[in-house]
């Protein structure tokens, strides 16, 4: 297969700058691919398919039988970001993930940025993430968002922008794992001549994150990843980390509070634990503080948590940051408690709460992404240029029922990666999910996740919604540069 | 470890060897059958007796003929003990302790499981044999990388008591059914039909070519049989090997000596395993196979759990009194 005949049409396109033009960092990939002989490359795309499923690398989708997995479909032409494009990303994302951390921590304390009146407190209030018995919380070391996976896109003219924060338990990571594994088997030769950075550090820059918030009075901290359980669209990735850093994957029901502490049970007697990694929402934590019917948390921990006696990784409450009408103030914030210019730009954002913004969105429901403020996973949303009448129709309802929960944004013309859809290449529009880790320092894992939409012309790469992945390679800065 | 681990790992073993010993009876009754003079329709029905679900075949099958059997023991999703169903409950437990066993034994019973469902969709009889066949070397292939690929440290002896518990069950259910099947019918005693049966029975657990060889006298008696198979202890499908097998890797999980115990799982599982150490095969024919084997799967049973109440579910052990939620978190189980 060769890239002879690919066109990259009017949109950015970040393997070519024209046809048959490769940007400079995808040079070398482009000449490899003509190098194979015919066939090879789809022969190669079946053969990292088939090592990705024998791993079971799965995700579950809710809404069908429970327990259906699905392979999270993988496309071998990867997604190149050059050193420098990756500094200015890097630097922008850890300014971002101080401010919101700094952000979290004053709604939690003083509440100044409310008392400066630059987020009305209103939207506070009402925000489903804001947990007021986190209110006067110390969480370890004064981090809140440990891991988080902002969601960046490119417009047509290549622009970055932030699309959302996901501050609670942003997932992917294991798949960018496993897509890098697959991909230098894959592609033994490309990864000798090519400088790509590696990303098998993260586990332990992950563990690294989770020790540093132990309790000071345990020298061998016991971490722990809670999960849902196996019939979460995650569980693969849960399993995944807790493997690859050598601690223990609980369950709810594995945890009791007795004494004082976090246990869990063991097959000799209680075991304490003093760092929790929790894949699960705020709400399911702690059955008599928060969700009173949830089956999956465990009662009594909120105070344990509170008295410093165990660490949550993300701490309760982080929610807050993740309401879509929140991170429309993120720029605000950024300038507030920093001082700085934001250097990674927001999607521009109609808050539907305040009525002259409502009145454009509804004139104009067939041109944008309308959101409602607190879901994930492309569930929740509209978009407005691909929707029938009858599913603006009922858009329009849901938003004049609810104004403080939807926000709206222009229809984003995302970027696109050349992939293999049949027996050709057909330019795929990505977004990018990198990892950033807030434990002694920020640290940005470099790469991240892309997710690719598969289906022609569709914006929407969740993997639940059929989108699909790559690998995501981030070039070494040239040495003598 | 984590006792919702050891238990996943415990019943994950036992669900692979249950699935093995389901292929080994439709197996054998194949060929049984296929040496018989006339085909008997009613050799199909011990099959369904061994499982211990009779009212269930009974309920949505009816009478009990080749196809019936094979699609209700083989690949009935709603039968639980079926060996897809098995294989199922197998992979979930599997997936819920993925991070704990090896890559390889993951892979393994995912091919098994895949193995299983495929066939599932189009199998002919004249497949079975050969599927069947699958399906044995599957489960073997599963111990064996189980045996070589992670420590034989507790997960490891955790899956070594669920898989031994559950082949003495199964054994000693076939041993019972065969017992019934072959001796009453006083005009076949001694008559090629009888033989054929008891080699099959042999077959079935994989002892005729250890049988043969071990036998003094080379002969298929049916007290022989029922010695070598319940009393054998070096025969690793004998009753006697897996209970001693069972009862050492208790021992190595809690590091007390052999010989004496230091919590309920170890008192009744040494019990069990030193009467049948001085047990001879007169005196079970004396008081009866069948009230034998019955008394012995009980014991069996409680020997099971025990190991549930000592290592699987602390909820009962943990004191009340520092806990006013106890109640609510009782829900929270299955």
């Amino acid at each position: 297969m060769r890239f002879d005949t690919y066109n990259p049409e009017e949109f950015y396109d970040e393997l070519f700058e024209d046809p048959q033009s490769p940007r400079p960092q995808g040079q070398g990939l482009v000449e490899s691919i003509h190098q194979l002989a015919e066939g090879e490359l789809l022969q190669r795309q079946r053969a990292a398919q088939e090592a990705l499923c024998k791993l079971g690398a799965t995700f579950n989708v809710y809404g069908e039988t429970e327990g259906t997995e699905r392979i999270f479909p993988f496309d071998v032409i990867p997604r190149i970001i050059s050193a420098q494009e990756w500094d200015y990303l890097e630097r922008g994302l850890k300014q971002r993930i101080h401010s919101l951390n700094l952000f979290i921590d004053d709604i939690y304390h003083e509440q100044k940025i409310l008392k400066d009146k630059v987020i009305p407190e209103e939207l506070i209030r009402s925000a489903k993430g804001y947990l007021p018995p986190c209110q006067d919380l110390n969480p370890a070391k004064g981090v809140w968002c440990h891991i988080t996976g902002t969601d960046l896109v490119r417009d047509r003219n290549g622009q970055w922008y932030v699309l959302e924060d996901n501050l609670r338990c942003p997932s992917g990571i294991s798949y960018v794992l496993e897509n890098r594994r697959v991909m230098k088997s894959t592609f033994p030769q490309i990864f000798r001549k090519i400088p790509i950075q590696p990303v098998d550090e993260y586990p332990s820059h992950l563990l690294g994150t989770l020790m540093h918030l132990a309790p000071n009075t345990s020298n061998n901290p016991t971490v722990v990843v809670l999960t849902p359980g196996i019939y979460n669209s995650a569980y693969f990735e849960h399993s995944y980390l807790a493997q690859q850093m050598g601690v223990e994957l609980v369950e709810g029901r594995d945890l009791v509070v007795v004494d004082g502490y976090l246990q869990m049970q063991t097959t000799k007697g209680l075991q304490r634990v003093d760092v929790v990694y929790r894949r699960l929402d705020d709400d399911f934590i702690d059955p008599t503080v928060f969700r009173a019917n949830s089956q999956l948390g465990i009662p009594g921990l909120m105070e344990v948590y509170r008295r410093g006696r165990v660490a949550i990784a993300n701490a309760l409450g982080t929610g807050i940051a993740d309401d879509k009408v929140i991170y429309a103030y993120v720029p605000a914030m950024i300038h507030y408690y920093l001082g700085e210019d934001p250097i990674l730009a927001n999607v521009p954002t109609y808050l539907c709460w305040e009525e002259q913004q409502l009145q454009h969105v509804l004139a104009n429901l067939d041109r944008l992404v309308v959101k409602s403020a607190n879901e994930s996973g492309g569930y929740g949303m509209l978009i407005g240029t691909q929707a029938t009448e009858a599913e603006r129709q009922d858009f329009a309802q849901r938003i004049q029922d609810n104004p403080r929960n939807y926000i709206a944004q222009p229809t984003l013309c995302l970027s696109r990666v050349p992939t293999i859809v049949g027996e050709e290449f057909l330019g795929c529009h990505v977004d990018l999910r990198p990892y950033i880790l807030y434990g002694q320092d920020i640290y940005v894992h470099p790469g991240g996740l892309t997710r690719v939409a598969l289906k022609k012309g569709s914006l929407v790469v969740n993997s639940s919604q059929g989108g699909g992945s790559k690998d995501t390679w981030v070039l070494c800065q040239e040495k003598n540069a | 470890m984590l006792s919702r681990v050891a238990d996943s790992i415990y019943w994950l073993n036992r669900y692979i060897e249950r699935a093995e010993n389901v292929a080994r009876f439709l197996a054998v009754n194949l060929n049984l059958i296929l040496d018989l003079p006339t085909r008997v329709q009613q050799q199909w029905q011990p099959l369904v007796t061994t499982t211990g679900d009779r009212a269930f075949f009974k309920e949505h099958y009816g009478e009990a003929t080749a196809e019936k059997v094979i699609q209700f023991l083989a690949f009935d999703r709603s039968y639980p003990n079926s060996l897809i169903s098995c294989l199922q409950k197998a992979r979930e437990n599997a997936r819920s302790v993925r991070e704990i066993i090896s890559t390889e034994m993951w892979q393994q019973i995912n091919t098994f499981y895949l193995l299983v469902t495929n066939t599932a969709e189009d199998l002919t009889l004249a497949d079975l044999n050969s599927f069947l066949e699958d399906v044995r070397q599957a489960s073997h292939l599963f111990a064996g990388i189980m045996d070589a690929t992670i420590s034989h440290n507790e997960s490891w002896h955790f899956g070594q008591i669920g898989r031994l518990l559950e082949r003495a069950d199964k054994i000693s259910r076939i041993v019972d059914v065969k017992y019934f099947m072959l001796l009453p019918s006083v005009e076949d005693v001694g008559t090629p039909v009888d033989e054929l049966g008891w080699i099959a029975l042999l077959k079935s657990t994989s002892a005729y070519e250890m049988y043969r060889k071990r036998s003094k006298r080379h002969l298929i008696t049916p007290a022989e049989i029922a010695d070598f198979l319940i009393l054998d202890p070096d025969f690793p499908r004998s009753i006697r090997f897996c209970l001693m097998q069972v009862e050492r890797s208790l021992h190595l999980i809690s590091g007390s000596p052999l010989g004496s115990w230091c919590n309920p799982a170890e008192r009744s599982i040494g019990r069990l395993r030193s009467e049948l150490e001085y047990l001879t095969v007169e005196e079970i024919i004396a008081e009866g196979m069948h009230q034998f084997l019955d008394r012995l799967q009980q014991q069996m049973n409680q020997v099971d759990q025990e190991i549930s109440k000592t290592f699987f579910d602390l909820r009962s052990t943990i004191a009340p009194s520092s806990t006013q939620w106890q109640a609510s978190s009782m829900s929270n189980q299955k």
